[in-house]
């Protein structure tokens, strides 16, 4: 008996998912640059105070997520199947590292009484609590993409080590790396927006 | 319907392709980071030519628009000229506010 299989229709409905993620972020890109527009000295004030090295670290970590997990499929479609195992344990990892330095940032800015709705920042001018509701909104909600994305390689993992996944049966992995692949470029635009804005 | 749907890629992507992408990837955020460190206007000139050529290496290798058929690269650049023509009609609206 053979079971129905469908890749292109998979990758299909994988990237009109993606473009649901697109208009989410892009929304949230509008509002950031009218905001800007609005308020161009505030912004890059508030640009200032974040850590820049810190920002471009993480870039390079998942720079380099993506770069093990689209190495991971060529070692599936190759039948290297204990490297590719390897390569998507290395991204979970990647990932893990990003949220860590992520959350070394954000509990420095705590610890500055820079939080949503915090008194020290709500005495500030306007643009920069917009600055940072932004940057709070736009990272958390990349940081929450980032944990579903080591859960969906978890998955992964699980069905390589099963079969489930193998030589031209990728199509999985492959979505995930669609899925992981944006996530990170999403994390692209919010570098220059936000680290290098002043 | 002898359409095969179940067909992938002809050849997995080289890992000598992978990694060039890679390599070339982290060269532009070191010539992004360093150039916006030179003034205001760099700093912009470089966000808006460097940061979309990332994201187009991204889509067009790792997320192997390079190696797909015409139906979804025509898909995803309706998303994308969507998605632009929504930045434009919000940037005329501030302009001329």
């Amino acid at each position: 008996m053979s079971v129905h299989r469908d890749d292109l229709g998979a990758r299909i409905g994988m990237w009109l998912f993606l473009f649901t993620e697109m208009m989410l972020f892009g929304g949230l890109f509008l509002l950031y640059s009218a905001y800007r527009s609005m308020h161009p000295v505030e912004f890059h004030a508030a640009g200032e105070e974040l850590n820049v090295a810190l920002g471009v670290f993480n870039t390079l970590v998942l720079l380099t997520s993506s770069y093990t997990l689209a190495l991971s499929l060529t070692a599936v479609e190759k039948g290297q199947a204990p490297l590719a195992k390897r390569l998507i344990a290395a991204t979970i990892l990647l990932g893990a590292l990003f949220l860590v330095v992520k959350g070394f940032e954000w509990s420095a800015e705590f610890r500055h009484g820079i939080y949503p709705n915090s008194p020290g920042l709500l005495q500030r001018a306007p643009g920069v609590v917009l600055f940072y509701g932004l940057y709070f909104t736009m990272t958390g909600l990349h940081g929450l993409h980032i944990i579903a994305g080591m859960g969906l390689m978890s998955v992964a993992l699980l069905k390589l080590a099963k079969g489930e996944v193998k030589k031209g049966h990728s199509i999985f992995l492959e979505n995930v790396g669609l899925y992981w692949h944006l996530v990170d470029v999403i994390w692209i635009f919010l570098l220059p927006l936000f680290y290098l804005a002043a | 319907m002898t359409m095969d749907t179940t067909h992938e890629h002809a050849e997995p992507v080289s890992y000598r392709t992978i990694t060039t992408v890679w390599a070339a990837l982290l060269a532009l955020t070191t010539v992004l980071v360093t150039i916006s460190h030179f003034s205001h206007f760099w700093a912009v000139v470089a966000m808006l030519t460097l940061t979309p050529l990332k994201a187009g290496l991204v889509l067009y290798y790792f997320m192997h628009l390079k190696y797909e058929g015409p139906l979804i690269k025509g898909m995803v650049s309706i998303a994308l000229t969507t998605l632009v023509i929504f930045i434009g009609m919000m940037f005329l609206d501030i302009a001329f506010r």
